[in-house]
């Protein structure tokens, strides 16, 4: 076995050192029932030729060469070069969790940018060092309504990610407490802010708005947060596009705002890893889950960064803790430092605005579903043909047209959920128009 | 102790912040030109919804960009520079061939929502490795959604409470023995138990009675760690198993240690109701300065239909998401998990092969006891038992002299190693925990004992050289007190002045 660095010579003198002699010696003391009887039925090992042509070979099975028009959570777009050298420099993916400061202050400074830029573009004062994705961040950030505030029933809109509320469905369930949705207003596609404040209850921990919401449409982020905070309850702010975060006033309002990273750099991965964050207001950095890195000084005075407020994370606090991640999602999260740090201030902007008019073209006489205001994604009833019968027209002219919204809402079933990025061409989208016109 | 001569170069070692960095105008990127007319943001969307900047945002060139995470990559250390002894860590080399793997562009831009026609690739990759650690666990069936292990804990026991539930009554307390890893207590609560802790016995095990006296109708689960955190084998895992059975509970296990196991024994053999392992420590994904895993969570059939959806399914040759579970516990997740790690870990199955993961966890054993061999005569070894995968030292001997764990650790920065985990198991005093792994060779663990035996000699002669330690990182011990005193987690201009 290649990765086995060690000589039979060397085994033997380490045997002897030990006082074995043989390998098998080193699990006698393992009860004889609890052993393997039979060998592993894993097939020999493999040369890395022969790893790659079976990679390359489940890749030929897969969708290559086409368009793309799918959104949805998870996004297309450009990753600049850097992020992979980044990331693939030995030094940030092969080191471990950051306990050890002084061998670790990269990656912990790092991290402290990372944290830093997503406070500059959330409009929050605090942020932690990632989460596992957007909707586990989604999830988190109830629970930590709940430890705010001491309650525990959470409103969800009904135009929030549904993957997402399956999440938090999950997490509420078995922790006794419970999720209450709100319905979307049929014409804006927009949350039925009207409708949650004759819902809202002071029961409540948190309302969740997703902003673009899972429509694409802009939520009214500030009218949401009267009417949380009327009730006593917080506000989470969810997002799913970061790229919006360019051009969207950030939610201020938001007690605490739980999004998806994945538009920075990071590929769709077929829906994984990705990076999730939370960010907060600075009052409530003692509920935050996960690692925070921190600024201080080494003892000589110069400046340094270890992790910080550890008293909130399951390794010193066990059943008592906010959480119990313990991985998160640091080298995705790295890489996303990487790509904000390539586009920065003019860059991201400008980027969001392709994304705009790519998709507000796209969306030109097109049938909307509804009319509130999108960013890059929106619903669009095909006019002449089912949503299926559309899809299938434009896989044949190598377009993945978008997500069919059978799946999640019956009573959208005559729609698909579209989205344009920097990435698409425009004679990929005259060929989408041709057939959803 | 002064640092003689030490200097900080300035370039490299003094690499200010992005944000200090930062010059207006600079950049770093050029979009393509635009093929459409440009939209008007205020029209698009509202003057009220468009922000006028991103107030203090960094602007660079890229060739400040590229230099400036270069430099701050040089100021870590990695497996790729060395041992990296973390007990219950598993640093193991990080093949490189999986990165490669996983670059295949048709699996790297897969779309979650493309048609399941044109996924095929991706979900037999992920029906493959679920097969795989199934067949390795000892399990009947696998899941891959969790994003790591921590999450694969929650899903197992979230199964446990749908399994129980679903016969009346998913019972109150989970128990955990003391030398858990702080995950399982956190675990057990989120997912809606009570924690009753149990004393390890003075082999550093898990005592049969002891779990007798504690389980009754209330007790839902034991999660136990196998190996535990001692790096001791459970030896009495089969009777632990059967107390909990006969009275309904359940045994949970938790894998992170599963690379003393993997051709040598079963989990599923050996008791196991339901396990999980982390993707990123025995099947080698990189950590990656903290993250990103994956957690498999092994299930017995009993447990199989409350799986998290949706669960791959073999219809007419094609797979297919099969989304109608109706005893599944819902989603943990969205999407399918972690697919670019699940494509690491299977690569480093590929390239094992059956035997040559019973090869890899035989050398794992190897080196565990062959560190402890070398070390014993100069540190107290935490309990007498045989070690597997990694050997737990007390800093018993060097306490005498003033001299603790986190001492030792720092002063083998110096000596340029990565230290042992610090602390933990928590029922140790001042724990020293030493995982090597089978992908360091016998050289560099030689060098890594002739370190700690050499400071075992300082805290005999000048335990002050070690207190003080480190002495040659580029930062001297970090103060890591008054940072969480004061946390500032963020820079701000005025902070900044
Ligand atoms: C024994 C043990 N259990 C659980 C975990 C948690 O796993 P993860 O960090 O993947 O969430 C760890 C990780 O350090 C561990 O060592």
């Amino acid at each position: 076995m290649r990765y086995l660095p060690n000589s039979d010579a060397d085994r033997q003198a380490m045997l002897a050192a030990c006082g074995l002699s043989s390998l098998e010696d080193l699990y006698r003391h393992v009860p004889e029932n609890a052993l393997i009887r039979e060998p592993l039925k894993i097939p020999p090992g493999m040369s890395e030729y022969e790893i790659m042509a079976y990679f390359r070979a489940q890749a030929e099975k897969m969708a290559h060469g086409y368009a793309s028009f799918l959104g949805a959570g998870v996004y297309a777009h450009y990753r600049p070069v850097l992020c992979d050298v980044i990331a693939q420099r030995g030094e940030f993916l092969t080191s471990y969790t950051p306990y050890q400061a002084e061998y670790a202050q990269g990656t912990l400074q790092s991290i402290f940018e990372f944290q830093t830029l997503i406070c500059q573009l959330t409009g929050m004062e605090v942020a932690n060092a990632s989460m596992y994705d957007g909707s586990t961040a989604v999830a988190e950030a109830a629970m930590m309504a709940y430890r705010i505030t001491g309650r525990s029933k959470f409103f969800a809109p009904l135009n929030l990610h549904p993957e997402y509320r399956q999440v938090l469905d999950t997490a509420a369930h078995n922790a006794r407490m419970s999720v209450a949705t709100y319905p979307y207003d049929a014409a804006t596609g927009q949350a039925d802010l009207a409708a949650l404040e004759r819902l809202l209850d002071e029961e409540t921990a948190c309302v969740i708005l997703q902003s673009p919401n899972f429509f694409g449409v802009v939520e009214d982020v500030r009218a949401a947060a009267e009417i949380a905070h009327r009730r006593g309850a917080l506000l989470v702010v969810v997002f799913t596009e970061a790229v919006s975060l360019g051009l969207l006033e950030p939610p201020r309002d938001a007690d605490i705002v739980a999004g998806e990273l994945q538009s920075f750099a990071i590929s769709p991965s077929y829906g994984g890893p990705f990076a999730g964050v939370i960010a907060t207001k600075e009052k409530y950095i003692r509920q935050i889950p996960g690692r925070l890195a921190g600024e201080t000084r080494d003892q000589d005075g110069n400046r340094a960064f270890c992790l910080t407020l550890s008293t909130r994370e399951q390794h010193i606090r066990r059943e008592k803790a906010t959480s119990n991640i313990c991985t998160n999602q640091a080298l995705v999260a790295l890489m996303a430092t990487v790509f904000l740090s390539v586009y920065g201030k003019q860059g991201l902007r400008e980027l969001a605005v392709q994304n705009l008019s790519k998709a507000h073209y796209l969306a030109g006489g097109l049938e909307l579903r509804f009319t509130g205001k999108f960013f890059n994604e929106f619903v669009v009833k095909p006019r002449r043909m089912t949503p299926q019968q559309a899809l299938e027209r434009l896989l044949e002219k190598k377009i993945l047209g978008g997500v069919a919204l059978a799946r999640f809402y019956p009573e959208l079933a005559d729609c698909l959920l579209v989205c344009a990025t920097e990435m698409n061409r425009r004679e990929d989208m005259d060929a989408l128009k041709e057939v959803l016109a | 102790m002064p640092t003689l001569g030490k200097v900080r170069p300035h370039p490299t070692q003094n690499e200010p912040l992005l944000f200090e960095l930062s010059r207006p105008g600079k950049r770093g990127y050029q979009l393509p030109p635009l093929d459409v007319p440009e939209a008007s943001p205020e029209e698009a969307l509202g003057a009220e919804n468009v922000r006028r900047e991103i107030e203090d945002f960094p602007e660079l060139s890229e060739v400040e960009v590229l230099r400036h995470f270069t430099r701050l990559s040089t100021w870590n250390y990695a497996i790729d520079l060395g041992m990296f002894p973390l007990g219950s860590c598993t640093m193991k080399y990080n093949p490189r061939i999986n990165e490669a793997a996983a670059r295949v562009e048709p699996l790297a831009w897969a779309h979650p929502y493309q048609p399941e026609e044109l996924s095929q690739g991706a979900m037999e990759i992920i029906a493959t490795l679920e097969q795989y650690l199934a067949e390795i666990f000892g399990m009947s069936e696998v899941t891959l959604q969790p994003a790591a292990g921590a999450h694969g804990e929650y899903t197992g026991i979230m199964l446990i409470r749908a399994y129980l539930a679903a016969q009346g009554n998913p019972r109150k307390v989970v128990l955990v023995p003391d030398s858990a890893h702080g995950t399982n207590p956190a675990t057990a609560v989120i997912a809606g138990y009570e924690v009753k802790t149990l004393a390890s016995n003075d082999r550093g095990m898990t005592d049969p009675a002891a779990v007798a006296a504690a389980v009754n109708e209330d007790v839902a689960a034991l999660m136990i760690t196998n190996p535990n955190t001692l790096g001791v084998f459970e030896e009495h895992i089969e009777e632990i198993a059967e107390i909990l059975h006969a009275k309904g509970a359940q045994l949970y296990m938790d894998g992170a240690n599963l690379n003393a196991l993997v051709g040598v024994a079963r989990p599923g053999d050996f008791g196991v109701d339901v396990l999980h392992a982390n993707l990123h420590k025995t099947f080698s994904t990189p950590h990656g300065g903290g993250g990103p895993g994956a957690g498999a969570v092994g299930v017995k059939p009993h447990l199989a239909p409350f799986l998290p959806v949706p669960r791959l399914k073999r219809e007419g040759g094609l797979l297919r998401w099969d989304y109608d579970r109706p005893q599944s516990i819902g989603r943990v997740r969205a999407f399918y998990g972690n697919f670019g790690v699940m494509i690491r870990a299977l690569a480093y199955i590929l390239a094992h092969g059956g035997e040559g993961l019973r090869r890899a966890t035989l050398d794992a054993l190897l080196n565990a006891n062959y560190v402890r061999a070398r070390l014993e005569p100069y540190y107290q070894i935490a309990y007498p038992s045989r070690s597997m995968h990694e050997c737990v030292f007390s800093d018993a001997r060097q306490e005498k002299r003033g001299v603790r764990t986190m001492d030792i650790a720092k002063r083998l920065l110096d000596y340029g190693f990565h230290p042992y985990t610090v602390s933990f198991p928590l029922i140790v005093h001042g724990a020293m925990m030493i995982e090597p792994t089978e992908t360091e060779p016998k050289a560099e663990l030689d060098a890594f004992c002739d370190a700690l035996i050499a400071i075992a000699q300082e805290v005999e002669e000048n335990p002050e050289l070690v207190k003080s330690a480190p002495h040659s990182t580029r930062v001297s011990r970090v103060d890591e007190v008054s940072a969480a005193r004061k946390p500032r987690v963020r820079w701000t201009r005025e902070a900044a002045g």
